[in-house]
């Protein structure tokens, strides 16, 4: 199967802004500790409030925990199923009837600081969607997805791009 | 208190990190990301319907382990412009991840921002496989020229990640 066989409804997707999102949470001081907790990440920039005003002119959060700030409540009043991120990743698996998935390439690449109290907005990009492959966990499709993410301010704070692979295990495959 | 691009070369290797996962490191890392998917806090999920042999690292908390591996060594001076990590295979609890580097370039951009590329691994021991490669990334972060220099303070043209 060649990626011309694939549903004009997902080739139409490539290239195309999606899912505009400002969240609902500012960031927090308080949230980004968990990251540095988890890995144990000591570094006086984030734990410092004299060594964040003298190098960052006040405190920021570790660039890495970029795509968490949009990450959405697992359950939110009103919400009818559960909320996930990187929605185009999601609408891909169901799409083509892949109900497994991993991410296997993750670039990051990071221009202003995040700092506590910012209110990030972000867009998806679908850039890319491959033939069929077959890896020793199963036969489905790789699949490239940005996502760009703004400041209130407008500032470009970072970009990031993920590889999926959304797959069928040999079971489901054949079933 | 930072280190300087002059004490960076091409070649030199970076002092190996090791650290000792468990289901907590996993969990603690996954929800720290606000990722709740099921894979990443619930074994059957993983073993059962991702065929995986045990809950696994989460993306987005590897991210945050090689900013914490590449900070530990630059000091808080330094700044990452740009990683790209590839996940080849998982992290799992009981492993022991050591993460490894070398320094493939040491360049200076048109607006003097001094950058250092590096090229690192994260390895499990293995008791079948010895080592295990279970995830490479290339990573560029920007470095002091000297001690007055704070490639934090560069922005808008002046910082091209």
């Amino acid at each position: 199967m060649s990626e011309s066989s694939l549903p004009a409804e997902i080739t139409d997707l490539i290239g195309q802004n999606q899912y505009p999102k400002t969240a609902t949470f500012p960031v927090e001081r308080s949230y980004s500790y968990n990251t540095l907790s988890a890995t144990e990440n000591g570094n006086p920039l984030y734990w410092d409030d004299a060594i964040a005003d003298e190098l960052t002119g006040g405190m920021t959060v570790p660039p890495t925990t970029l795509s968490l700030w949009m990450r959405p409540h697992r359950w939110e009043p009103g919400a009818t199923e559960e909320q996930v991120a990187l929605q185009v990743h999601f609408d891909l698996k169901e799409k083509l009837g892949l109900p497994e998935a991993i991410m296997s390439d993750n670039t990051l690449i990071l221009h202003e600081p995040v700092r506590p109290g910012d209110v990030i907005s972000h867009h998806q990009i679908l850039r890319s969607v491959s033939d069929e492959k077959t890896t020793k966990l199963g036969t489905g499709r790789f699949w490239a997805i940005d996502i760009e993410y703004h400041n209130q301010d407008g500032e470009l704070v970072g970009i990031e791009s993920y590889t999926g692979f959304g797959y069928a295990r040999p079971a489901e495959a054949g079933a | 208190m930072s280190l300087t691009i002059d004490q960076v070369a091409e070649g030199q290797a970076l002092p190996e990190l090791g650290y000792d996962v468990t289901a907590t490191t996993v969990v603690l890392g996954a929800l720290a990301s606000r990722d709740w998917r099921p894979m990443h806090h619930d074994y059957k999920f993983a073993t059962v319907r991702n065929g995986t042999q045990d809950i696994f690292l989460n993306t987005p908390n590897l991210a945050a382990w090689f900013e914490r591996y590449i900070t530990d060594w630059t000091g808080p001076r330094g700044r990452i412009g740009r990683m790209t990590f590839r996940m080849r295979d998982s992290v799992y609890p009981e492993d022991r991840m050591v993460f490894t580097a070398t320094v493939t370039a040491v360049t200076t951009d048109d607006h003097g921002c001094a950058w250092a590329d590096l090229d690192i691994s994260v390895s499990v021991d293995d008791e079948t496989a010895g080592q295990r490669l279970c995830c490479t990334c290339t990573a560029r972060v920007a470095i002091p020229t000297d001690e007055s220099d704070n490639p934090w303070a560069r922005k808008g043209q002046n910082w091209t990640p």
